[in-house]
């Protein structure tokens, strides 16, 4: 809401300084967004009065006017403009001043136009940040001709000469105060807040005699969507501009004057908070006014030129055969004023907020007017907004007001009351205010205390309950003023054992190098595409938001696997060298049959390095280090598959990617991206990539660690190399030989893959150092030969022979 | 004999003097101090002397032996140091060369300030409690006071799943799930991912993340509120940190404020960071609405409660002085190397 502190000036002294008042609204529950003084960027421009002007002799479209700013002499100034005439009085921007250029600030210095002195310019509406709205009479492209309404004094700055030296206020209002949504409503918060009186008088006219039934008929179809119709007629109507009081305080609150009528409706809509409609009466067919639900299948043409379609929830202000209005949100084509208008209806009704809200929604079309409804507006001021439009009429001469007017469908509710209970509310706010304040801040702000209740006045909609009337003695008593203290009673909190697994998971993976990531939970499903998945598989399954902001933030991912790849292919493509990552995130998986989707939380991460080495053994070393230090329990490795638990399976290079298992469960997938993937991505470096799921995998880890006495015993230490086909994966050959060995193995070490000269092809040796120990004692020679020979025993079995 | 030892103490010194190398050294030991040396071989001639003459030249030898092994020991420790001198100095490196590398991962921001609130709210006596992030409109707003078509849904545009599901649009949601399943007193902080369907832009984004708080028991008062906040303003951001309250609306809360902090900047004086207000809005907070107590079956008369709901963005923001939202999610490396 903006607010125009003149027009605020009309209903409570508010002379203090703009900051004060300001900060003071604020505190008190209106909170002021921003202030601006109007015509600030206008500076040392007067009023002139021009006293002679001759033709520039060097120019055929110049004049050299002598301009009388108030000072000893008169200035001269050259002017282009073709509408100045000796007697004008115009702004005139005197040496050193500033106006406004195409909405920027510029600077007016003396100097010479075609070799004559020039001190100024005379200025336009625009130059001073003005429309021919604010001024009717003035032209656009010309000089600003000051009328009759301005002050006329020479010398005097224009800000003061035209009343162009308002301050707009804008508040930030809150959804329960729609009262506040007006000047009277901020009238009363200031009052309210500074303890000072509401200078507001009931509005009054004189009006014409004549029935109004004669003339209009009015009829409510749903008296649950319009809780009170009121209807006033004017006839004789003299459109016109209104005055400048009128424009500067529209202007004032952001609104542009149009003419008397519309300018009235708008004035009353600002200082009551009450829409109001202005119909002229020849476009309301037989001078019948229905309002009722649309029928299916009608349209209407708004104000704005657009087609609308209505629906049949919808309310509508129709003529005897066609809507003219949507109720609360907007009028139709032919419905308003034009400059021809003779009779016009003014409405002032009451329609149900909810339903304001979702048509104004359904149409796409929030208006002041509905912004104002859908908040739920009391009936009762249906008529002051009325009276008010009377009154106005009157007073601008726009027109003869008929006496009499239609009001349908009102009863005059009794006023809501909440217990007054000031010992209940100095115990909820934890403070010591007195009773007889609480009183005095209630009875500010327009509240009744009357035996032991909280009478509300009608405007205040949103006092229901004990804890509503502490919200009125907390913010004038000063929110601030309340004391701080610490909640008694003595509490114990601790991480639960998944929130301490997933910090130890982070640290795990910081320790190893990777940079914790980011990234939004909802994809693109095309990302399914990018990852290779196919067109069956079962991540394709998604929860999907039906009101998205665009199709690449449109479905809560199955998997995180493409929110990595995608973090990879940005940094690729900054060019940074190498990318690190991981994420602990979600995934969002429907489940047949139930109303909310399973979200697991998982781990993914990923690389990719263009300046050194690193491959599959690099992620798969990850995978190793954050799985020792978790206490994963029965690790194992295996060549994934098509047949495996992941459908990301896809997203890799067939021959690179593993599972990893804890207790024969899977519980993860990493490996290189398939090189189509990679394309997709436009990362043009190999890149890894990897997933864990983090609760099977804590479901497997040991939380509480046990220390394991240090050897007492040396260990002997035997190397062995062994030769067998090129696809028995080496992850056998280990198990082999530690199944071999058996309870004294302390480790089998890789240190040698060898494929090529002097190895059969189709072959492979590899190097084992297998390091054994006893906890009994020193082991012998005999021991550890013993092992060696069951072990190469074990190895024939399986193809592997001793390489020679 | 006295001329002779005199002779070898001088030549010995006058040798010594000369060498510089281990072997010559060790050599000069075995020729003069050794079994076989020169002074031994005196020594072996004390027969020869008379009574005495035999302690006096004695002394004298063990004298000369004892001055020419000190000597030995200092131009051995000399020449060592010389030797190290010389090899310290052709081991000079520049240390100006750059460092070998190694990968330090970095917490995200978002994360790393995440836990510090956490740690601040548990050294209080709060919980943290999770929440599905797809929920029903129930718990996203029904239970929150804000029936279908209340007003205060516009101000959080909502991404629909179906017409009851919902991305939940604040975590207060947790709030009333563990309203449901504990009995008071309660306290925790439900901290995790909201959506509203904002643009992207620098101070907007559709997802972004909230810590809520909750605390519910007898006797819980708006004093108390307002000295949690303190408490944690003051652990977050130091011990001269000043916030205010403003009244304000939220559904589910009555009274409801939001909390501003002092500008950093200007100290309350108004500067370009802070809009020229002085204040920095910060959070929202107010004491738990009877409503929503009563529908999570809380008996408002006999317990009140407070709440309050943080954006963990705009901490983090502030923090670390980052003036655009959607660096914490375009998880740039350069960006996130700087933590």
């Amino acid at each position: 809401m903006d607010l125009s502190m003149k027009w605020l000036a009309d209903y409570v002294d508010c002379d203090m300084p703009i900051k004060d008042f300001v900060s003071a609204l604020t505190l008190s529950g209106s909170k002021v967004e921003c202030f601006e003084r109007e015509g600030k960027d206008i500076s040392n421009v007067v009023v002139g009065k021009v006293v002679s002007i001759e033709r520039h002799p060097d120019s055929d479209h110049m004049f050299i006017t002598q301009v009388d700013v108030g000072e000893d002499e008169p200035v001269q100034i050259v002017t282009g403009a073709q509408n100045v005439h000796e007697g004008d009085f115009v702004p005139v921007a005197k040496h050193k001043s500033s106006v406004l250029h195409e909405g920027k600030q510029v600077k007016i210095t003396k100097g010479k136009l075609r070799g004559v002195a020039s001190n100024g310019m005379l200025c336009s509406l625009g130059e001073l940040g003005l429309s021919v709205h604010d001024f009717p009479y003035a032209i656009e492209d010309g000089i600003f001709i000051l009328g009759d309404d301005c002050d006329k004094t020479v010398g005097k700055d224009i800000h003061e000469a035209i009343g162009y030296n308002d301050t707009t206020v804008e508040f930030e209002i809150t959804s329960n105060r729609p009262d506040c949504l007006s000047v009277i409503g901020l009238a009363r918060e200031t009052a309210a807040t500074f303890g000072t009186e509401l200078k507001v008088k009931k509005p009054e006219f004189k009006g014409i005699d004549g029935d109004i039934n004669d003339m209009l008929k009015v009829k409510i179809h749903n008296t649950d969507l319009c809780k009170r119709y009121m209807a006033g007629i004017v006839k004789n109507v003299k459109i016109g501009p209104s005055p400048r009081w009128m424009r500067e305080r529209l202007r004032g609150c952001g609104v542009r004057p149009i003419n008397n009528f519309v300018d009235i409706t708008n004035y009353v809509m600002l200082e009551y908070g009450r829409p109001m409609h202005a119909f002229d009466l020849r476009y309301v067919k037989d001078a019948s006014i229905n309002i009722r639900n649309a029928k299916a299948g009608e349209t209407i043409t708004t104000l704005d030129g657009e087609v609308r379609e209505l629906s049949e929830e919808m309310l509508v202000i129709a003529d005897a055969e066609k809507p003219v209005a949507v109720a609360g949100v907007m009028g139709g084509e032919y419905s308003g004023i034009m400059d021809d208008t003779t009779t016009v209806v003014f409405e002032s009704a009451c329609f149900d907020g909810a339903s304001v809200r979702t048509t104004a929604k359904k149409l796409g079309m929030r208006t002041d007017a509905s912004a104002r409804y859908e908040k739920g507006l009391d009936p009762h001021e249906c008529y002051e907004a009325l009276m008010r439009a009377f009154q106005l009429v009157e007073e601008l001469g726009a027109g003869e007001v008929v006496k009499t007017y239609i009001d349908e469908n009102y009863e005059d509710e009794t006023p809501k009351t909440v217990d007054f209970d000031p010992a209940w509310i100095n115990k909820f706010l934890g403070t010591e205010i007195p009773e007889s304040d609480m009183v005095e801040y209630l009875t500010r702000l327009g509240f009744e205390i009357k035996d032991g209740k909280v009478v509300s006045p009608w405007y205040r909609v949103d006092i229901a309950c004990k804890a509503d009337v502490a919200e009125e003695v907390a913010r004038l008593y000063g929110y601030n003023k309340i004391p701080n203290t610490i909640v008694r009673g003595v509490a114990q909190a601790k991480l639960t054992e998944a929130q301490k697994f997933d910090r130890q998971i982070q640290r795990s993976m910081l320790a190893m190098g990777l940079n914790e990531i980011s990234t939004f939970s909802f994809i693109s499903p095309k990302y399914f595409d990018k990852i290779n998945l196919p067109a069956d598989s079962k991540l394709r399954k998604t929860v999907v938001i039906t009101n998205p902001l665009g199709e690449d933030t449109s479905v809560m991912r199955t998997t995180i696997i493409p929110s990595v790849c995608e973090v990879l292919a940005r940094n690729y493509s900054y060019r940074n060298p190498e990318c690190y990552i991981f994420e602990r995130g979600n995934e969002y998986i429907p489940v047949e049959g139930e109303v909310l989707p399973v979200e697991p939380e998982r781990l993914g991460f990923g690389f990719y390095d263009t300046e050194t080495k690193a491959d599959f053994y690099d992620i798969k070393g990850f995978v190793e280090g954050l799985l020792s230090k978790l206490g994963a329990q029965k690790v194992e490795f295996e060549k994934a598959t098509a047949e495996c638990s992941f459908d990301e399976f896809y997203a890799f290079h067939p021959g690179r990617v593993a599972v990893v298992k804890v207790n024969g469960e899977e519980i993860g997938i990493f490996g290189e991206l398939h090189p189509r993937v990679l394309e997709n991505y436009g990362i043009g470096a190999r890149a890894y990539v990897g997933k864990i799921n983090v609760p099977e995998l804590m479901a497997s880890c040991v939380a509480q660690k046990t220390y394991k006495p240090l050897p007492k015993y040396p260990a002997t230490t035997r190397d062995l190399s062994i030769v067998c086909d090129d696809d028995i994966p080496a992850a056998l050959l280990e198990k082999t030989i530690s199944k071999a060995v058996g309870s004294i193995l302390e480790k089998v070490t890789l240190f040698d893959v060898y494929k090529g000269e002097q190895i059969e092809k189709g072959k492979k040796s590899v190097s084992y150092s297998i390091s054994m120990r006893s906890h009994d004692g020193t082991l012998t020679d005999e021991q550890a030969d013993k092992a060696m020979k069951k072990v190469l025993e074990a190895l024939k079995a399986i193809g592997a022979e001793l390489r020679m | 004999m006295k001329e002779q030892l005199k002779s070898i103490d001088e030549r010995a010194k006058e040798e010594l003097s000369h060498i510089d190398d281990a072997k010559l050294l060790e050599d000069f030991r075995v020729r003069f101090l050794g079994k076989k040396g020169e002074i031994t071989s005196i020594l072996k001639q004390m027969g020869k002397l008379s009574a005495e003459e035999r302690p006096v030249i004695g002394q004298l030898a063990n004298k000369v032996r004892a001055d020419i092994e000190n000597a030995l020991n200092k131009r051995k420790e000399e020449l060592k140091s010389k030797m190290e001198q010389v090899r310290l100095t052709e081991e000079a490196i520049d240390v100006t060369l750059p460092g070998k590398k190694t990968r330090i991962g970095r917490p995200h921001p978002l994360n790393a300030t995440l836990e510090e609130v956490e740690e601040v709210f548990l050294g209080m006596g709060f919980d943290i409690v999770d929440g599905p992030e797809v929920e029903t409109d129930h718990y996203c707003f029904e239970a929150l006071n804000m029936p279908k078509s209340h007003p205060a849904r516009d101000t959080q545009d909502t991404f629909y799943i179906n017409e009851n599901v919902v991305l939940r649009t604040q975590t207060s949601s947790v709030q009333i799930r563990t309203m449901e399943k504990r009995k008071p007193p309660i306290r925790i902080i439900s901290p995790g991912r909201v959506y509203r369907s904002d643009t992207v832009d620098a101070t907007h984004s559709p997802l972004f993340h909230q810590i809520e708080g909750l605390v519910i028991d007898k006797g819980i008062t708006m004093a108390d509120l307002k000295g949690t906040l303190e408490l944690l303003m003051k652990r977050l951001y130091g011990e001269d940190t000043q916030i205010r309250l403003r009244p304000h609306h939220f559904p589910y809360t009555e009274p409801s404020a939001e909390v501003d902090l002092m500008c950093f900047n200007c100290h309350g004086k108004g500067c370009s960071m802070c809009k020229q207000e002085g204040w920095v809005e910060l959070l929202g907070a107010g004491m738990v609405h009877p409503k929503v107590l009563e529908g999570c079956g809380i008996d408002p008369e006999v317990y009140s409660g407070f709440a309050f709901g943080i954006g963990l963005e705009r901490i983090t923001m502030g923090r670390y002085n980052i003036n655009d939202m959607r660096l914490l999610y375009e998880n740039d490396m350069r960006f996130l190397e700087q933590f």
